[in-house]
């Protein structure tokens, strides 16, 4: 397993510091002697790790104590380790690199947790490599003891001990390699304290390749299957192509939009998919769900076929499963089988990486006409009416002197940045808003925690995203519930000066309770109220930054031109917007997709 | 319906847990469960039994796949396959009650391991309806324990799980 091929030569030791060598005794090539923590430095430049977010502590001492002796591998000291992890995933989700993160054991890998369930439920790449007590407490219950396997374990795709310093240079290899690869996910590195201790050296060698007998991701579909479902999609009358997160991780969006342009139909994306095929396009009916648009919900529900591409038909995209487009047959291209037909049946199963299928089906269908083009442009009727039935509806703007409405902050967001900003959200009412109202034309810029809806995602996220994207605007869509969640990382920004443009969206409410407690709970708010709010103005103050207080709609335009001013400025806008706003389309619980509520007053 | 999953799994540190918090996780039912090493010191063979409909047992079989530690896994019960499981018994033997016990045992072909005075150790191999059955047989005369070893299993023929 892991490692046994390397295992100890019992070389011998040295109390120096730095790197040493040891010679064959034919004085031929020779091999690195490195400390475990050393060969962690090292192997971090080798896979070409740009930056580490972490934060130090007693079992993690002699890996920072290699960090330091090193300039290759720049280390991101955050406030809290839950920002470590959103900051890696961050910076994961907008440059498609598996993040890093280094915390101590104890406290320091409980803290984060959330951090590595978040990047779990979204198939984000990342390691995680936690300090643990030496390997002789191990049970003990000793100082800053946790069994973080153990805890960890539901929300891992793998999960690694060090039981040897030799074996780090292959495990550190196997962990980025399931990180990014296949269906990606978090992978968590346990390394006790003596593991990494500084007086003992072994051989280092970087593993260039890596192979695991029980893990081989599949590279194609099955042409067999693809061709049936190039034959239902070229015979479809009401088709509509249902694509998710797993387009944008599988860098399949240009062949997705080649596909989609080439027939003709209609796309809707999950919110993890946002972006993956431009907005702005016609074919584009935004997205779907819970919140998504009225004419992707009701193509859905009234489709005879739906292309399903790296989404997983979560409960809030499907609404009750029972009643899921009842008209419809289902393609289903996944890279995780399990994810085919957990919760709806497909008619089509395919499991493979988005794009060689997609790819596959191109050159299937490059020939070739779809057969009902009269159906197709009555299909088309439909939706172009659904659309037109919402136009202008969405919501109304606020007259001056009146609170302004967060749809309307968004929109003149997307305005000022030309729609060209990355975007990363908190979780709430002003995340359904971002996504409504902010148009994508390109993957990756719409950044959110969209499984485990993560409040405290956005800032530390928006971080992440800044180093990777360092000359674009990035913008962290907050609420002031949210915000409150991870603010100590102003400190961080001030620290290494990150210029993030934070857009708190200011209601002084949990907005997404408070709207649930008003539809079921006839308004009564239980502690979705906050009464004691700081002033964020003097708070971001204290930190150095800027921060800009907008209250009314003439005040908002002035306030952006100065907040994007300068893309390497931290400027924080408190926006205050109406509080009694709800997020609409919504779906009625236990209906199906076409059942929703479109403002306080309308229902399909 | 009643599905007998034969794994070949990582003989790794942590592995057998995986297994185990994937089934309480994701809301599958074990009735039985039974692991031990094989013939490679690299592998351990892990033997499941548990209920439910076509649609769950799929989701048991890819999400057992998607662990990394698991090697290759069959469903034993889509094909021709042999089912055992061992029982210790100890069942109370007083007087009259011991030819009883021995009768029975004869009967199911198990055999008494270990005589104490008042009670007799019984062992008996089978599949599970047989060792259920015997548990029923001797339940008028006085069950004083029982130790199963959860069933065991592999397909009848050439077809094997193997590397």
């Amino acid at each position: 397993m892991s490692g046994s091929g390397v295992l100890p030569h019992s070389i011998f030791v040295t109390h120096s510091e730095g790197e040493m060598t040891l010679e064959t005794s034919r004085g031929e090539t020779t091999v690195e002697l490195l400390s475990g923590a050393d060969m962690i430095a090292r192997f971090l430049k080798d896979e070409g790790v740009e930056y580490i977010y972490g934060y130090p502590g007693g079992a993690a001492l002699h890996i920072y104590d290699a960090l330091f002796r090193q300039d290759d591998v720049k280390h991101i000291l955050v406030r809290h380790e839950q920002a470590a992890t959103h900051a890696a995933d961050g910076y994961a989700r907008a440059s498609g690199k598996p993040g890093t993160v280094l915390v101590t054991s104890g406290p320091g890998a409980t803290n984060a947790v959330t951090g590595i369930a978040t990047a779990y439920m979204d198939s984000i790449p990342m390691v995680v490599l936690c300090g643990q007590v030496a390997s002789h407490l191990i049970g003990e219950d000793a100082f800053q003891e946790t069994d973080i396997i153990g805890v960890t374990r539901p929300i891992v795709k793998h999960s690694f001990s060090i039981r040897h310093p030799a074996e780090i240079p292959m495990v550190l290899k196997k962990a980025y390699y399931l990180a990014a690869s296949g269906r990606p996910g978090p992978v968590v590195v346990d390394i006790p304290k003596d593991m990494t201790a500084p007086t003992e050296r072994y051989e280092y060698v970087y593993p260039k390749k890596v192979k695991l007998r029980s893990y081989n991701p599949v590279t194609r579909g099955h042409s067999g299957q693809i061709k049936k479902a190039v034959d239902l999609m070229l015979k479809a009358r009401r088709p509509v192509f249902y694509t998710g997160g797993g387009i944008v991780t599988g860098r399949a969006c240009e062949a997705l939009t080649d596909l989609v342009c080439r027939l003709g139909y209609p796309i809707t994306t999950t919110l993890m998919g946002i972006g993956a095929y431009p907005q702005s396009d016609r074919q584009s009916l935004g997205w779907l769900g819970m919140h998504g648009s009225y004419e992707s919900n009701m193509a859905m529900h009234h489709a005879d076929l739906i292309i399903a591409i790296g989404a997983r038909f979560d409960d809030r995209v499907t609404n009750s499963t029972s009643k899921f487009c009842p008209t419809a047959k289902i393609v289903h291209v996944d890279i995780d089988p399990s994810s085919i037909s957990k919760t709806v049946r497909a008619d089509v199963p395919i499991v493979g990486p988005a794009g060689s299928v997609i790819n596959e089906m191109i050159s299937l269908v490059q020939d070739r006409e779809p057969t009902n083009p009269e159906a197709l442009t009555e299909w088309w009727q439909k939706i172009d009416g659904w659309r037109e039935e919402r136009r202008g509806k969405l919501y109304e703007p606020a007259e001056p002197g009146e609170p302004l409405k967060p749809e309307q902050v968004i929109e003149e967001i997307c305005r000022v940045t030309r729609g060209e900003a990355y975007v990363t959200t908190d979780v709430g009412q002003h995340q359904m808003f971002a996504g409504q109202y902010y148009k994508f034309d390109k993957p990756n810029r719409f950044i959110t925690s969209g499984g485990l809806g993560t409040m405290g995602f956005g800032f530390p996220a928006a971080m992440g995203v800044k180093q990777s994207y360092p000359d674009d605007d990035v913008i962290c869509v907050t609420g002031e519930g949210s915000f409150q969640m991870m603010m100590q990382e102003l400190s961080t920004c001030k620290q290494y000066g990150i210029g993030v443009k934070i857009v708190n969206l200011n209601n002084g409410s949990l907005g997404m309770v408070r709207q649930w407690q008003d539809l079921n709970y006839k308004s009564r708010h239980a502690h979705s109220y906050m009464e004691s709010l700081p002033d964020f103005q003097k708070l971001i103050e204290a930190y150095g930054f800027t921060a800009l207080r907008v209250e009314s709609p003439e005040e908002l335009e002035p306030a952006l031109e100065r907040a994007f001013a300068d893309k390497n400025e931290l400027v924080f806008l408190d926006i205050y917007v109406d509080p009694r706003e709800h997020v609409y389309p919504m779906h009625v619980p236990l209906g199906s997709m076409r059942d929703m509520l479109l403002s306080k007053t309308e229902r399909t | 319906m009643r599905h007998i999953i034969s794994i070949l799994l990582e003989n790794e540190p942590g592995a057998l847990s995986r297994v185990v918090g994937l089934f309480s996780q994701r809301n599958f039912n074990i009735e039985s469960l039974n692991v031990a090493p094989t013939e490679d010191a690299t592998l351990s063979r892990l033997t499941v039994t548990t209920v439910g409909d076509d649609r769950i047992v799929e989701q048991i079989t890819k999400q057992l796949n998607k662990l990394i530690d698991v090697v290759k896994l069959v469903d034993l019960t889509e094909g021709n396959h042999i089912e055992r499981e061992l029982m210790l018994v100890k069942v109370k033997a007083l007087g009259a009650q011991r030819d009883e016990v021995k009768r029975t045992a004869d009967i199911f072909r198990a055999q008494v391991v270990d005589v104490a005075p008042g009670v007799y150790t019984v062992q008996i191999a089978g599949d599970a309806g047989k060792l259920d059955a015997f548990v029923q047989a001797m339940a008028p005369i006085g069950i004083l324990e029982v130790a199963r070893t959860g069933v065991s299993g592999i397909a009848r023929g050439d077809k094997m799980l193997s590397l």
